[in-house]
């Protein structure tokens, strides 16, 4: 057995979702993943080595969770394709390791029927084994293994008990068993009700119930799931998760802002003045902490989704939000993305991850832009600081408070109104019903929770950010050549490609009451929304908008832009895709560059008609 | 019984108050909380997926015949999701959805 040149041995995961497959995995493989997308697909593919006791290398792919062979979904056709060793470039696995969750046998007893057919060989591993202990729960594992045709390792996955049993079994199978022939057909409801009872039958010759089951479970529902309590937690919650965004990880971003620019100035030191400076500094070194500046945010978002889902409470979110999201068509899972897209974008565009669904994700992915996100609240603080009066209306209300208010409330608003829109007259026959588990409520395993939100953010530095970093540097290209010619007066900006862009296009804008100076601060602007603050200084040639220009931007935007020009400047903020960030991961997230481009566009087009409306409607009542 | 019907049953409150404890067959998307009993027929319509995909999907998550059924909680606005339990496991479900399913609710001294 011990030979040197032991080929290496390809395992697959299959399982129910919420049966442990993602710790298991982390058991077998530690730090060895590496986690890609599927050809074609925006699937998440994710594979680890180990090494076996016998020395033999052992590759083990993740499927996505699912109930059956019988894809619904395109995760669940990655998992068909691949058990079926029909994925186009991947080897097929030499064994299927079937992840049940020992303590809800029948669902999952009856896919591992559905994987007999396929004939190849596979072991079915029982993990939460230590739960079903606790439970006194009583399986007869032999007699089990017998009816499954297939060898049963008991695990417990996050204590990493039985992975070396698995894996020798594993081995053991890939050495003895070819594969047999596959009969897998996609099953009719009748022999799905055939193959439940047949999963009932075995279950019942073979395991004896629970003597202690599990009550928390019902007992922490019946507060979590209450009608109003439930909704009330689910705010608080969500109250906490938005708080530490701000709380925890603005600081940190800033910080990290804070690092570049020194470090911008450091080099800026040292190198002469010139194109190269302005390369180092302003283009690359801005430019990587651009995206940096991202993570912590992205980091916090995930650490709180990866809780709730551990935990089980991600599903009650959804059921708790279905009847609000969906009668915007969005499916309940839907919340979350969009609650974090009030941060930033891109953790919401990344958490929408958690909808199934293509459909359903491609229409949070889409809407999650026109959440009003923390870069947006420098452009609207200086906007309306500038141009709405401090006055108060109706006795209490503060009239920039009002405004601000109205900005967040017009954001969520045509979000739900765009996802409608969507749903009734593009995706009308795709919509989902919302039909799943409520898994039993589990303490989050602080190892796994670590390892994923590791994963989280390499993945956003390693795939957004070799797109984000290279579109940063383009923005830099467009506002810092060609140079401004010898003794020129106006902004450098003016006369580099930005400027040419920004009055090309002003005629276009000029209906919304778009000035020169705007038009250009849009192209620089395109980098992050609050970049647009420090072009308009640039453009009004204030200087250094921190502090004291800040407020000298302000009182030259209060004698320069009429009220209507402000007000169509801020309609255009609540909808125009002024982020290639955001546009670069929903291309990283949607695996090209079709939908960024829908967004692009649908988002530009409603930026100009709110800003039409908004610029004639205020000229129309006498305010221009 | 078609969807319209059913649906029709959903918006009409008083059908709403029928199956809690009290013996005999009805449809799972008008019970209330505490309705226990085991499903009778699962037999899908069209609606946002044709009959046929919903009756499988049904299926695959459990609800089957002769399965112990109890509903645990209801969403808040149209009492819209309901929580069941499924012999062993809670699944979540649209009450439109739920119309699909058909339950020998148990009398109240059976519960
Ligand atoms: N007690 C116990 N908990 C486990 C075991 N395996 C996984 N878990 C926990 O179950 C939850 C769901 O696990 P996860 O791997 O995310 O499930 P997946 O959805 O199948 O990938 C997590 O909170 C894990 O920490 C186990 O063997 N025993």
């Amino acid at each position: 057995m011990t030979d040197t040149t032991l080929a290496p041995t390809r395992l697959a995961l299959v399982g129910n979702p919420n049966t442990g497959k993602t710790a298991l995995f982390n058991a077998l493989t530690g730090s060895r993943q590496k986690v890609a997308n599927y050809a074609g697909v925006t699937v998440e593919r994710k594979e680890g080595v180990l090494t076996s006791p016998s020395g033999r290398v052992i590759h083990v792919l993740d499927l996505p969770g699912t109930y059956s062979l019988r894809a619904r979904s395109p995760d669940e056709a990655v998992t068909r394709d691949a058990v079926l060793g029909r994925l186009a470039g991947e080897t097929p696995p030499d064994v299927i390791v079937c992840v049940a969750d020992a303590t809800n046998l029948r669902l999952v007893l009856r896919l591992a029927l559905e994987l007999k057919q396929v004939g190849r060989p596979f072991v079915l591993a029982l993990n939460m084994f230590d739960i079903a202990q606790r439970q006194g729960l009583r399986i007869d594992l032999e007699g089990l293994s017998r009816e499954i045709g297939a060898p049963i390792v008991t695990t417990v996955a996050t204590r990493k008990r039985g992975i070396e049993d698995l894996v020798l079994q594993a081995e053991a199978l890939a050495d003895s068993m070819p594969a047999g022939e596959n009969v897998w057909h996609e099953p009719s409801a009748a022999e799905i009700r055939a193959a439940h009872g047949e999963a009932q039958r075995i279950m019942k010759a073979h395991v004896r119930p629970a003597e202690r089951p599990d009550t928390w479970t019902s007992r922490i529902d019946r507060v979590l799931l209450h009608p109003v309590g439930g909704l009330l937690i689910l705010s608080t919650v969500m109250f906490v998760m938005f708080q530490a965004v701000f709380a925890w990880a603005t600081p940190v971003a800033d910080l990290i802002e804070a690092g570049f620019v020194g470090l911008g100035g450091l080099v800026a030191t040292v190198t002469p003045d010139g194109l190269l400076r302005s390369l180092l500094v302003d283009g690359l070194i801005a430019g990587v902490g651009s995206v940096l500046v991202f993570l912590p945010q992205i980091l916090t978002v995930f650490f709180f989704i990866l809780l709730l889902e551990d935990s089980g409470y991600m599903a009650r979110a959804a059921f708790l939000m279905d009847r609000i999201m969906g009668s915007a068509g969005l499916h309940g899972r839907a919340f979350i993305p969009l609650l974090s897209s009030h941060a930033c974008a891109i953790p919401g565009v990344m958490a929408a991850r958690v909808i199934d669904q293509k459909h359903d994700r491609l229409t949070t992915i889409l809407i999650a832009p026109l959440m009003t996100c923390s870069a947006r609240i420098p452009v609207y603080t200086l906007i309306i600081g500038a141009l709405i009066p401090r006055t108060t209306v109706w006795g209490f209300l503060n009239l920039q408070g009002l405004v601000m208010f109205g900005l967040y409330a017009a954001g969520i608003l045509s979000g739900l109104l765009v996802a409608f829109v969507i749903r009734t007259l593009f995706w009308r026959t795709a919509s989902e019903p919302f039909m799943m588990e409520l898994p039993t409520y589990r303490w989050p395993d602080p190892e796994n929770v670590l390892r994923n939100l590791w994963q989280r953010g390499m993945i956003f530095i390693n795939r957004a950010g070799r797109i984000i970093l290279p579109l940063m540097v383009l923005v830099w290209v467009l506002s810092t050549f060609p140079y401004p010619p010898e003794g020129a007066t106006g902004p450098a900006i003016d006369y580099s490609f930005a400027g040419m862009i920004g009055h090309f296009i002003q005629p276009l804008l000029a209906p919304i009451g778009f000035n020169w100076q705007m038009s250009i601060a849009l192209v620089p602007g395109m980098a992050a929304r609050e970049v647009a603050v420090a072009a308009l200084g640039t453009v009004y040639a204030v200087g250094d908008v921190e502090g004291a220009g800040q407020v000298a931007l302000a009182s030259i935007l209060q004698t320069q832009w009429s009220l209507a020009t402000g007000l169509s400047f801020l309609a255009w903020y609540v909808f125009a895709p002024q982020c290639v960030a955001t546009l670069g991961v929903v291309k990283r997230e949607t695996n090209g560059w079709l939908w960024p481009t829908v967004m692009f566009s649908y988002m530009f087009a409603l930026a100009y008609l709110a800003s039409l409306a908004t610029y004639r409607g205020t000229v129309a009542l006498g305010w221009g | 019984m078609s969807e319209a019907l059913v649906l029709d049953a959903i918006a009409a409150p008083e059908a709403l108050e029928a199956p809690v404890g009290v013996a005999g067959a009805g449809l799972l998307s008008i019970a209330r909380v505490g309705a226990c009993g085991v499903i009778e027929r699962v037999s899908a319509f069209d609606g946002a997926l044709p009959a046929p995909e919903l009756e499988r999907r049904l299926l695959e998550l459990g609800f089957v015949e002769g399965a112990r059924i109890e509903v645990l909680e209801e969403g808040l606005f149209g009492r819209d999701p309901i929580a069941v339990r499924l012999d062993d496991t809670r699944v979540a479900i649209r009450r439109r959805e739920a119309a699909a399913i058909e339950i020998r609710f148990d009398s109240q001294a059976d519960a």
